[in-house]
This record gives C-alpha cells, structure tokens and sequence, in this order.
C-alpha cells in the first residue's frame, strides 16, 4: 500500500522530502493518470503525499506523442498545415495561424488587408472557446457536476457552427494558408457571426453570476497555486497564467503582429497570481475579446484573401530561419523554421504554449492538496496534443 | 389555545384514503393464522418499504438525471421508453449482466460485505419514520436515537469499502469519509436536540404530534416556523448532504480527485448497491428532516387535511429531495479541510447556541400579550441571526471578489 523501496529522487525544493522519513513516517506515492478523469487526457503525476497534502509532484507526460516536428520535416509546408491543427485540437485558427506566420515569414509573403482581418476574427473566437471551455472543465475539477461546462459548451457549438460553415470542419480547420486565408467570408457568416458575438457578453454575465462570487468557488481557488511573476517569468510562462501574475505581457500588444495595432483592446493583469486569478483573466480576456471581435465585424474590408504573389504547392522558400509566434488563447504559439532550398523544412520545431506552461506544475502545487492540484492543473489549461506533440 | 379553524373540516382520521393502507394490512394479516398475524403484519412492513424504496430510488435516479440536464440545457435521458421512463429498468439490467471485478489484492470478505451493509444500514433508517397518520413501521420510544445510530454506522461501510479495495484513491476517500463523519455527525444530532427538547420525547410520532394543529387554520405549528426550528433546519439541512456525501460535500467519492473515491474498485451490481444506499440515505435523511421539522404528514393548512396524511408526507419527502438535486447542479465541492472547518468553527457553534435559543423558545412560552409575543420572536430571532452573521464573516474571512487592473 505505502511506496517502499523506491531511492528518493534529488530535490527541487525545500519542501520535498524522501517518502522514508524516521521522524515523519512513510507517505503515499499515488500515481495520478494517465487514466484519470481529471488529467485532461493522458497526463500522468506522480504525486507523493503526506496524508493528502502534496510533498512532491513529478508529471509525466509523451503518451501522445506521435513525432510531431520529425513529420514536419518529412512533409511539404503546406503538408504540415493540417497536422498544425492536432496540436491544440480546440485551438486549430490560432495554430494555424501562427505556422502560416512562420512561412510567412521565411518566404516573404504578405497577407491582404482582408484575410488579416478574418485571422483576427477567428484567432478572438478561438480565444472565446477556448477560454470558457477551460472554465468549465476548470469547474469540473472544482466538483460542479457539469453545469458550467455544458454553458460553456452550448456557446462553443455555436462558434464551431460557424467554423464548419467556413471550413468544412468543426475542430480540424486547416483554414489559413501561407499569404492568406483558404475561402472567403460570406456576408451571412459575418451576419451570425455578428450576432454571435453580440450576445456573447449575456453569456459571460451568466456565467459570472454563477461562478465569480460564488464562496465555494472563491474558497477553493483564492491563494491556491500562487504563483509569483519572477518564478513565471524565469519559467518561461506565457498566456494568461503569466498575466495572472501581473506581467502585462501580451503578444497582440508587444509583437504587434497581424492587425491588432488597430484594435481597441485591454490586457487584464492579475496581482496575487492564484488559480482564481487566472480564472478571472480568462474572463476579462473574454470581454475584450468581444470587444476586438465587434471592432473586426464592423470594420471588415473588401478585397482579396490571399498574397497574388503565394504559392501554395511546391513552395520552396530561400535558405534561412524565420521565427513566427502569435498570442494564442494559452500562451505564445511559436513556429520556428529552418529552410534549406528544398520542399521540406530543414527544421521544425514549435514552441507549445502549454507544455511550457506545465513546468511550474509542482511548484505550484507543493504543500497544497490533491484537490488543489487538480484544479491547479485545470487553471494552467493543458491540452496534451500539444505538450506530448 | 389556537382560535377555531376558519374551516369546518370532517374528521380526517375516518377518511377512506387515509385508512386504505390499514385496510390492506388487515387484509393480509387476515389470511394467516391469528397466532401469525403480528409477524405477518411485520414482513408485510418490511416487504413494503423494501419494495416502495427501491422503487423510489429508480425513480429518483432517472429524477435526478433529468432534473442535472434540465439544469444544464439538456434533455437528459430520454430514449428508454416513453420520455425515458424504463431508463432504470435498463441501468438495473446493464449493471447485472455486467461482470463483478474484485482486484486480487482487495480483502475479499470486506471488499463484498461493504454494499451489503451499507444497503442493509440505510434501510434500516427506514423502520422508524411516520409516513402517515397511521403509518409506522416500527412504533419505538427511542426513534430518532436508533435512526442517527443506523445512520451513523453507514460510514463505517464506506470506510470498509475504502480499505477493502487496496487501491490508494479508495483509501484516501475513506479517510475522508471518516473525516466527515467526525465532523457532521456532531451539527447533525446537536441540530436534532432541540426539536426532543421542545417535543418532549424520541418518539417519531410524538414529535409529530407536536407539531399538529394550525393558527388560524392556515399557519402550521410546524418547527420550522419558530426562530429555533428555522435554524435548525438549515443547520440539519446542510449536515444532512454531508452526512449522505452529497455536492456540495460528496469528497468521498470526489470524481474529480479520486475517479470514484471508494467506489473505484467497484463494479456490475455492487457498485449499484452503493448508488442504492446513498439515494436510500438521502431519503431517510430528507424523511426525518420532513418529521423533525416540517410537520411530518401534517397538512399545511386546515382545509387540505382531505389529501391523506401520506401523501403530504411523500410530497414534502420530494421537495426536499429535489433541493438536494438542485443544489448538487449548482455548487461546486468543499476542500477537505474547508468542511471540517466549517463543520467545527460554524456549524457546531450555531446548533449549541440554537440549544439555548430553543431553551428561552421554551422558558418565554407562557408569554403572553402581543408586546411580550414580540419582543419574545424578536430575541429569538437576534439570538439566531446574530451568531450566524458573526460566524460568517469570520469564516469567509480573507474571500472576496477582486477587482483587476489592465495593462497599460
């Protein structure tokens, strides 16, 4: 029942101690995942604890790993654009985006006024979906028996609706192309989407009043999982868990790419850096998510979708590295490039939001309790497509 | 003495409906030998609640599926039968036919024997409740002392559970559990006290009978109409969904932590066994809130006396079934430490100063004028609000909604 035998592993931190203590006696080692309910597909933490407190936390993870960037070098740069989809499968647009970025960059093409336009739209829809899905499966985690999650999901269906009338698929968009978009808005996908987008902020009234001030709630994530901006920002934390924290540190206003200068749009910064915190930003986040998607539906110019000058086959962009990264809706989505003349990329590595992210799991988790580290794990927003690659 | 009712009523006691139940007991009993007539008159009891509950527990199941998808935006279950209804016959079907796993490290005798006590314990609740006018199972002296005994050793089946397993989240659910049952048990039956205070005995019946009659005709002498009764009831209400391990406190079996808590290791017809005692548990429990507090099958009001005593009894049972229901769609779940200390610094002190806010509830009875009936409802009243609004802000002290900055 109680580990024995196993060699304690070296420390991290102050606070773990072996599991054969002669003045504390033995603790638990519990093996949490990779069948778990609450390990958000196959993640897996070796947790040790002392009655129920958490004394150590190792995750483990690459049970979904399918050789992602090794694919990538092998395949064509238009061949990689649908396996960009399964790496955050909620977050396909932003995926998407960020590798077209990336070839954007290498073979310098530049997308029309339009099509930047439609990423931004749907890079702030990823966000909204993203963002409340997270909530709910957060509360799920809490112990609601799924309500705030099938809200969130209602609302979901609606945005993915609208992705399947764009691109034929609900999840798996492969949508954006290098120099632009694959087809073009119609005037009555922007009408729902319009008011989509309209009735959104009763949606998040809703889910406020049931969630924000709720005690329990507040109870069970205010100064759980702190985590501070010095650990965030040496971890390499992006997102809004590091926003949480209070760094302003937001893509869309520090690179500037795309079109967002043009945009109207906040960055709501945490200061306590706890799992309630980074439930709260993702809140705001959406309502200024609305507030972008308003902007972007009002403000949708004719044109062209796509760079005259793109090549979509056999695209063999010079020899050189680009580095394309946008704020996706967990953190930064980096794709970075090698080219050596030919078809393949030399390289292709990609920076996962949330496979970074998930570093500072135990340090977050250290002296808190299985029950913590759960919803700790859920406010981080994890989706192993993307850490295991 | 209550003026006279504003309604004439017939004697309810003489009623067809009312006496229907006696009617086929007698019935029954008739066929057998006069020698045999109380032991058949006793399994009759006891094949009738065993049956009835269960019966009951089918439905609250697919009550409680449809009331959670009501709650979230969904039909829930609706393609097993006309709207669903044969949906438990099918649940009961899939968890027969499927196969009984007992891990081979698991303590075989415990691992089995768990259900079954804990189904065979939380029955036994069922013995003492007053369903109707006439209807007592078991007519015992010490009614609510045997019912919390009963319903305290269920615990112990989910901690025999927990351990029998051999599985880590089984273990860790029933330390939990035991946990629980320290803390709740305590707010649980200190909350009960004053209603035997007041009432004058452990009889079921007789705290029934203590809450008959109307002012009026129309105001019920129900306990959870007086400042004490109000507070005891919220406090029995909320130790009551820890007591059966439901949301917001179902941390035993925590789906989110500890995938099933000690239900892991479960499977086929025990598993169900488990869901059995704990609708069987929250029934008894929702059945003894409706005695202590609500009346028991004491009509609302003079003139509804004609619906049988039964019926009354049932409705209420449902009602405060559907809020346990309601509130499990709602909340999410305690942390481990945060029900003890609610249990201990909040709970507990509230029921001992409801003792002594029942005690001047007795002690100013014979106040009479309606100055005195005032400032005694006043008092009252101060000596539970006051108590609960301090406790409060201390125990979400250090909670609140924040306000956010944005980055420049």
């Amino acid at each position: 029942m109680l580990a024995s035998g196993s060699a304690a592993a070296p420390f991290s931190s102050a606070s773990v101690r072996p599991v054969h203590d002669e003045f504390h006696g033995d603790l638990l080692e519990v093996s949490m995942g990779p069948h778990h309910p609450s390990t958000h597909g196959v993640f897996r933490m070796m947790v040790t604890l002392d009655g129920e407190t958490i004394v150590r936390l190792k995750p483990v993870f690459g049970y979904l790993h399918r050789n992602h960037e090794k694919l990538g070098e092998n395949t064509t740069y238009l061949g990689s654009m649908p396996y960009t989809d399964r790496l955050d499968y909620l977050c396909s647009m932003t995926n998407n985006w960020a590798y077209a970025l990336a070839v954007e960059k290498l073979a310098g093409l530049v997308p029309p006024e339009r099509a930047e336009y439609i990423r931004i739209i749907l890079a702030e829809l990823t966000r909204l979906i993203n963002h409340s899905g997270l909530i709910g499966f957060l509360m799920q985690d809490t112990g609601c028996s799924g309500t705030p999650l099938m809200y969130a999901f209602r609302e979901r269906e609606k945005v993915l609706d609208l992705f399947e009338a764009l691109s034929g698929s609900r999840m798996m968009c492969n949508y954006q192309r290098f120099g632009g978009c694959r087809v073009d808005l119609t005037p009555a996908w922007v009408d729902s989407a319009r008011r989509l987008v309209d009735a959104f902020p009763r949606f998040l009234d809703e889910f406020e009043a049931l969630l924000t001030g709720n005690e329990i709630f507040m109870a069970r994530t205010q100064g759980v999982g702190r985590l501070s901006p010095e650990l965030a920002v040496n971890a390499g934390l992006t997102g809004p868990v590091l926003r949480a924290t209070g760094v302003g540190h937001d893509l869309r206003k520090v690179d500037a790419y795309g079109l967002y200068p043009r945009f109207d749009f906040r960055v709501p910064i945490g200061a306590h850096g706890d799992t309630y915190d980074r439930y709260m930003i993702r809140v705001l986040e959406m309502r200024e998510s609305v507030q972008i998607l308003q902007q972007a539906l009002r403000d949708l110019p004719a044109g062209p979708i796509m760079d005259p000058k793109a090549k979509l086959r056999g695209l063999r962009p010079k020899a050189g590295e680009a580095y394309g990264r946008i704020e996706g809706a967990k953190g930064e989505i980096g794709f970075f490039l090698i080219s050596d003349g030919s078809p393949n990329p030399y390289r292709y590595r990609i920076r996962p939001p949330s496979f970074i992210n998930l570093t500072v799991l135990e340090d977050l988790c250290l002296g808190h309790t299985v029950a913590d580290a759960v919803i700790i794990l859920g406010s981080i927003d994890i989706v192993l497509g993307e850490v295991d690659r | 003495m209550p003026p006279a009712p504003i309604f004439a009523t017939l004697d309810p006691d003489r009623a067809f409906l009312e006496r229907a139940p006696l009617l086929v007991r007698d019935f029954v009993t008739g066929l057998f030998p006069p020698s045999l007539q109380w032991l058949a008159g006793n399994l009759l009891a006891v094949v009738v609640i065993v049956l009835f509950f269960a019966s009951l527990f089918a439905l609250l199941t697919l009550a409680e599926r449809k009331i959670l998808g009501r709650i979230q935006n969904r039909p829930g279950p609706n393609r097993t039968g006309p709207a669903g209804l044969l949906q438990p016959l099918a649940d009961a079907v899939k968890t027969l036919v499927k196969e009984d796993i007992v891990p081979r490290a698991a303590d075989q005798v415990l691992h089995f024997l768990a259900p079954v006590v804990l189904v065979s314990l939380a029955l036994m609740a069922f013995a003492v409740l007053p369903y109707g006018r006439h209807l007592v199972p078991v007519e015992l002296d010490a009614a609510v002392l045997y019912f919390f005994a009963a319903g305290a050793a269920t615990e112990l089946a989910v901690f025999m559970a927990g351990w029998a397993s051999r599985n880590k989240y089984s273990l860790l659910a029933a330390m939990r559990a035991l946990a629980q049952l320290i803390s709740y048990e305590l707010p649980l039956l200190l909350s009960v006290v004053p209603v035997v205070m007041l009432a004058g005995t452990l009889s079921t019946t007789g705290i029934v009978a203590a809450q008959a009659g109307w002012t009026y005709g129309v105001i019920p002498h129900w306990h959870v109409l007086t400042p004490w009764g109000a507070a005891g009831f919220l406090l029995f209400f909320v130790s009551a969904l820890a007591e059966s391990n439901r949301s917001p406190f179902d941390l035993p079996e925590a789906e989110s932590e500890l995938i099933a808590g000690h239900l892991t290791e479960y499977s086929g017809f025990k598993y169900a066994l488990f869901f059995m005692a704990e609708y069987f548990g929250m029934t008894a429990l929702c059945g003894m809130g409706v005695t202590l507090f609500l009346g028991g099958w004491q009509a609302p009001c003079a003139f509804l006396e004609f619906i049988p005593s039964y019926a009354w009894f049932f409705a209420k049972l449902l009602l405060l079934l559907g809020v346990f229901m309601w509130i499990r769609g709602t909340l999410p779940r305690l942390r481990i430490d945060q029900l003890t200390r609610f249990a201990w610094k909040f709970l507990v002190p509230l029921a001992l100063i409801n003792l002594g806010t029942a005690a001047f509830w007795q002690l100013s009875a014979g106040w009479s004028g309606p100055a005195l009936q005032l400032a005694r409802w006043l008092v009252a009243l101060a000596l539970v609000a006051g108590p609960f609004t301090l406790l409060g802000r201390r125990l979400s002290a250090g909670v609140a909604p924040r306000t956010y900055r944005y980055a420049a």
